[in-house]
């Protein structure tokens, strides 16, 4: 899967995956205690492809990715273990000089709401330029050039005459675009999308997803696509990694883990789902609610609403257990769960 | 369905929102069209889900319904009764009859007040419902009807979560044993796994006080799941009204069929095969509605007649529901076709 690919940031030939999190740790101090946001998290995205990180709000997947960016406020937030590494270098390790070149050029994010991402008091093509002038040293003259390129590029349609509008005068589809086009500005490798479509209407978010789509197949980026919908996830990713309680419970390659779930919370999520192609009964419901991240439950933080639960799940924490070449599922008894015996 | 009796009946109903311009000397420049023309009936018992994206006029539909907005005209007639010209004690009688569970279960409940004010509150509207002395024990047993431990009466909303705040605010609206409850966007911001048990929630409520549901929201797979029959808005007119089925299995308003190819389905197998409608552009502004049609603009079966001729709401040849376009045809835009 790996590409040689040459460029500003020095691309090189590492033979390893395009960007991988090992082990990753990341807590909050407030008031209240420790919050254990990320406990741990693995996994890695190559050139063209697409990581879907599935979890409810609180389940740690927008903390890996902001630290993944170096956006992450420190304080309160801090990284307590783990690397990140990009093209092999860990880049949690670099002085903040080189993970400003990184960032945009190598690695860029596109945030779930737009209009608070922009900023209101300058026109879209300005902030989309300004890319160019700080990264590329453009002038102003180029980077606006490049600017209605990229809007074209993105689908805004009369771009030209549009590109000194500002934020509030866009409609909610179109101001996620350009926040692509800024993401994509500067050729980024891999593109992190956290909930980009979760604001918009089911139309526009088609719109959008066939967007990225096309944009991810004509430079071959690597795409993390941070979501809670089940649906979107079925519709476009590669492999899927399933968070909760700041842990990866659950990896899969997305036909594997529809078919046959190996995680209980992922099961119990599949099932509790209602679908537009099929009128069910009584929806299953898991029970109970998501952890409180001060007072992670002991062992597994999914034990308490398990229907799988032994007395050791309090206890032990399960490991990631590899259940294939690509599967893993972080439960004792996921041979359970696959056999489907409850 | 047999000919059930009818709870609600919503006829022609019109809200415009005037623009106006100036301040000292203001006049009218124009009207944002929110509800522009609504009719349908509503039957003890069922749940009519309202689908449409934003803007298209669905929660000005269910504040017209509640007399939270007077309508610029049409009628909401509640057992006969017409609540859009009630007024003083008689509007403060119906509304009894006609409860709503509001989107956002962290600002629709007050966080001063503990839940036991929040959910008894009603009683406190509406004091001839109950005496004083019973209130707290009725609180009491709406707590434990909608699943919350009725000792946590004198807990404040931010103790709980958003699932079981939204359960306090569908307590309050059961308090007072209406007959309609209109939810709008009641799980849209719950978690997926929280989610599910607000909606067997209303499930169960439903059968065991023979309630009346409108349910508004914009994910279509939650209204096909709770509804019997589902209307589809489109810049604040129904453009298809039928049974669950008959919108899901077989849609007939190509507007309808885009929303419904545009919507992920959770299982990848022959997602590839799976053909989408995408819809080009944003909807219009409801300020200025295309003439006829007004889906005509996005339209992939738009003619002449879409734009000098408005299509009624009816049923149409070939076809078994209400639809408002020229040209419908039934598609089955859901299912894989293998």
């Amino acid at each position: 899967m790996v590409e040689v690919l040459s460029g500003p940031t020095g691309r090189g030939s590492y033979s390893g995956a395009l960007l991988e999190v090992e082990n990753l740790h990341v807590e909050f101090h407030t008031r209240q205690g420790v919050a254990k946001a990320v406990n741990g998290v693995t996994y890695s995205v190559n050139p063209g492809e697409t990581l879907a990180v599935l979890g409810e709000s609180g389940s740690g997947k927008s903390v890996t990715a902001q630290t993944i960016m170096g956006i992450l406020d420190m304080p309160p937030g801090k990284v307590t273990g783990g690397e990140i590494r990009f093209r092999g270098v860990d880049i949690l390790k670099l002085p903040e000089e080189q993970r400003r070149r990184i960032r945009g050029e190598g690695i860029s994010m596109v945030f779930q709401d737009a209009l608070s991402a922009l900023n209101p008091v300058f026109p879209v093509g300005w902030q989309i330029a300004e890319m160019f002038r700080i990264h590329r040293g453009s002038s102003r003259s180029d980077a606006k050039k490049k600017a209605v390129e990229l809007m074209d590029r993105v689908r805004i349609p009369g771009a030209r005459d549009r590109v000194n509008d500002f934020p509030h005068q866009f409609s909610g589809g179109m101001r996620q675009r350009i926040m692509i086009a800024m993401a994509i500005a500067l050729d980024p490798e891999i593109l992190i999308a956290d909930e980009p479509t979760t604001a918009l209407d089911v139309t526009v978010q088609a719109q959008i997803m066939g967007l990225l789509a096309d944009l991810q197949r004509d430079s071959n980026m690597g795409l993390i696509l941070i979501t809670h919908d089940l649906g979107v996830v079925a519709d476009v990713a590669d492999k899927i990694a399933v968070m909760y309680g700041g842990r990866i419970v659950e990896t899969a390659p997305v036909h594997d883990l529809y078919r046959t779930p190996a995680h209980p919370y992922t099961k119990g999520l599949l099932e509790s789902i209602p679908r537009v192609d099929l009128k069910g009964q009584e929806l299953y419901a898991i029970k109970g609610m998501p952890p409180n991240l001060l007072e992670m439950p002991s062992g597994c933080a999914f034990h308490p609403r398990c229907p799988y639960r032994r007395e050791d799940c309090a206890t032990a924490v399960p490991p990631l257990y590899p259940i294939s070449g690509t599967r893993g599922s972080a439960c004792h008894y996921w041979r359970e769960v696959v056999d489907g015996s409850r | 369905m047999a000919p059930a009796e009818s709870i609600l009946e919503v006829r022609d109903l019109v809200k415009h929102f005037p623009l106006t311009q100036g301040i000292v000397f203001k006049r009218q420049i124009g009207a944002i069209k929110a509800v522009d023309g609504v009719s349908f009936d509503l039957h003890r018992g069922e749940t009519l889900g309202v689908v449409g994206e934003s803007g298209c006029g669905k929660s000005t539909l269910a504040k017209v319904m509640m007399a939270l907005e007077r309508p610029t005209s049409g009628s909401v007639k509640v057992n006969g009764k017409d609540i859009t010209k009630a007024k003083g004690a008689e509007l403060k009688h119906m509304r009894r009859n006609i409860q709503m569970v509001m989107q956002d279960p962290y600002t629709s409940l007050n966080p001063r007040m503990t839940v036991g004010d929040i959910v008894g509150e009603p009683f406190e509207i509406h004091s001839e419902v109950l005496p004083k002395g019973g209130r707290r024990k009725r609180v009491q047993e709406l707590l434990d009807v909608v699943g919350l431990n009725p000792d946590h009466i004198n807990r404040y909303p931010h103790q709980f979560s958003g699932g079981q705040r939204q359960r306090i605010g569908i307590a309050r609206g059961l308090a007072l044993q209406p007959e309609v409850i209109i939810c709008d966007e009641p799980v849209s911001a719950l978690d997926v796994s929280i989610q599910a048990q607000v909606m067997n929630l209303l499930d169960r409520l439903q059968k065991e006080f023979n309630l009346a549901y409108i349910f508004i929201a914009h994910d279509l797979s939650v209204v096909r799941h709770i509804s019997d029959r589902v209307a589809v808005m489109y810049l604040g007119k129904i453009v298809e009204l039928g049974g669950d089925s008959q919108i899901y299995d077989r849609p007939s308003h190509p507007y309808t069929q885009a929303l419904l190819s545009a919507v992920p389905v959770p299982n990848p197998e022959g997602r590839e095969a799976r053909e989408r409608i995408i819809l080009q552009g944003d909807p219009p502004s409801p300020a200025n509605p295309p003439s006829g049609c007004r889906f005509r603009t996005r339209c992939w079966k738009a003619q002449d007649i879409c734009a000098k001729e408005e299509p009624l709401l009816q049923i149409r040849p070939g076809t078994d529901h209400l639809s408002a376009c020229h040209f419908a045809e039934a598609l089955d835009v859901v299912h894989v076709q293998s």
